[in-house]
């Protein structure tokens, strides 16, 4: 447990020294800020005291902010050696994993707590549900979280971070469009098995403040998949080919 | 701590890396290993550090085994793996307690141990620099210090000198043998003197299987056979001189440099030494010898013989 603190902290230090953290932040909340208060459905157009709009935004924003975060980490790792130097410590593979996923989590959590302003500008103005805003918050962390499990997984799989990043985009594009667009047009048991997969459904109703355990399993079970299948991409180097 | 190679093979589709390799190591050893690129000596460190799983075979590390007793094992080995990768982001004392805190070195003793490898490995006006910012030689000190910061019992070092200037390699060397002193060390180089100034053993790999295994001077005078000796003898007629040394009982063959009359090349039968009947020879005949030289089979030729086939 300790060897996953002390990864998760270098990776999180990381972050900031490489002024990844800085950017990524400023650009999630000017995106986030923009379409919260000033475009779109914003919260004087709707005119209703919820944070509804920044949650939607969140949605499309993490998308592309948490591959982002993900895409080095264990490419660059593959790309220049470290990787070795890490294994061949007293750590376990899955502790590496579990670390880099950790300290992904930190930052969205660290992003979020920037947004809180607008949470308190919105209580102010306003009858706030605080419940189903609790719920939001703990949506947009549970679709990091599969965002963090896929991004790994694309990151273990190559050297290069661009592709990682890419392919960890690719995926979560199923997730996020296609599924749900091959659900509307598929009937029956096809259809509901596609339409279980999308996103967008298990997002929306916890950000309307209702926590389905199917919904947290959904997002778990993603993230879950995500960090196992980095794993055995690690194991590869033990196999006799 | 003794480390046993048993039976140890790896194999890449349809080349075996390493062939069925076993060998030991004794606690207070430091031993060298050698071989061309791609014999396998990176692909053995790479198992001995339970980095990945070999085909067949195993290790034995102490008591303990790499397909059992990982942990155990990892704790206890300091690596330095080929081409010294790094954090090249990170501040030199920060990346040494990165290192110090996954190795489980205890908290109260990390500042201090810290402390320590800056110290033994020169780093102490470098400490506050990223790693990136620094030249070669430090780099390749700073990955000595994080291999030696939880106190190992066993260090294994892939190509440890490479790319250092003369000054830098003198220095890494005099703190190999230092530290190796109480030590079980393996160290992998292409540098042969580096053997021979550092090891009390070389094993030399060819193509996934050992070819060579003993004390530099051992190896060396193996490979030497017979004595070989230069001469050069004035005051007589070279193609004379070139017939009588032939003639001598002790003598195998005789070759005449080319470049000057006067010099030879004498090989001697095995196990004897043709110096005293060349010298008397030369006083029968009022010859004067002005050199006499014993060529001694350079470490070069040792690999070659043994690595060129």
């Amino acid at each position: 447990m300790r060897q996953i603190w002390t990864i998760a902290i270098r990776e999180f230090r990381a972050f900031f020294d490489s002024l990844i953290a800085y950017i990524l932040i400023m650009v999630f909340l000017g995106l986030s800020g923009f379409f919260t208060w000033l475009f779109g459905a914003d919260v004087f157009l709707t005119g209703q005291a919820s944070m509804q709009p920044f949650f939607a935004i969140a949605y499309w924003t993490m998308f592309f902010f948490i591959p982002a975060l993900t895409m080095k980490m264990l490419a660059e790792e593959n790309n220049t050696g470290t990787m070795e130097l890490l294994l061949t410590k007293d750590i376990s593979d899955m502790q590496v994993i579990l670390g880099k996923f950790l300290s992904v989590m930190f930052l969205v959590m660290v992003a979020l707590v920037f947004s809180l302003p607008y949470y308190f500008t919105i209580a102010w103005l306003g009858p706030v549900d605080h419940g189903a805003v609790l719920c939001g918050y703990l949506g947009i962390l549970l679709m990091s979280a599969s965002y963090a499990g896929i991004g790994l997984f694309t990151s273990s799989i190559t050297k290069n971070q661009i592709v990682a990043f890419l392919l960890a985009l690719l995926i979560g594009v199923f997730f996020l469009i296609i599924f749900g667009a091959l659900a509307s047009n598929m009937p029956g048991a096809l259809g509901k098995i596609f339409s279980y997969l999308d996103v967008s459904s298990h997002y929306q109703s916890i950000a309307r403040g209702v926590i389905d355990s199917r919904d947290i399993l959904y997002f778990v079970s993603i993230a879950a998949l995500g960090i196992f299948l980095a794993q055995t991409v690690l194991a590869k180097r033990n196999i006799t080919k | 701590m003794d480390i046993s190679v048993e039976n140890l093979t790896k194999t890449y589709g349809p080349q075996n890396a390493v062939d069925n390799v076993s060998f030991k190591v004794n606690t207070g050893e430091i031993l060298g290993f050698l071989g061309p690129n791609g014999a396998g000596k990176t692909t053995t460190m790479k198992i001995i550090t339970c980095y990945m799983a070999p085909s067949q075979g195993t290790v034995k590390v102490g008591e303990y085994s790499i397909s059992e007793n990982a942990d155990e094992i990892k704790r206890r080995i300091g690596y330095l793996p080929e081409h010294n990768p790094l954090y090249l982001d990170m501040p030199v004392i920060e990346y040494l307690d990165f290192v110090a805190r996954l190795q489980s070195v205890p908290k109260g003793d990390i500042a201090q141990r810290i402390k320590k490898m800056v110290q033994l490995c020169g780093l102490d006006l470098e400490k506050h620099k990223l790693i990136g910012e620094l030249s070669k030689g430090y780099r390749q000190r700073v990955g000595l210090a994080q291999a030696l910061i939880h106190d190992p019992e066993i260090l294994i070092l892939d190509e440890p000198t490479t790319g250092l200037d003369p000054n830098q390699i003198v220095e890494i060397r005099n703190l190999i043998k230092e530290i190796g002193s109480e030590k079980t060390v393996i160290l992998s180089t292409h540098i042969l003197p580096e053997v021979e100034a550092t090891c009390d053993r070389m094993m030399i790999i060819n193509k996934g299987k050992i070819v060579a295994d003993g004390a530099p001077s051992t190896l060396r005078k193996q490979a030497q056979g017979s004595e070989v000796l230069k001469v050069t003898i004035e005051d007589g007629v070279p193609e004379n001189i070139y017939n009588k040394l032939q003639e001598l009982h002790t003598t195998k063959s005789v070759d005449i440099d080319a470049k000057r009359s006067n010099h030879f090349i004498v090989a001697s039968n095995a196990e004897v030494s043709s110096k005293r009947s060349i010298f008397q020879l030369c006083v029968q005949n009022n010859w004067v010898i002005t050199e006499m030289i014993a060529v001694e089979k350079s470490m070069e030729d040792v690999f070659r013989n043994l690595t060129l086939n």
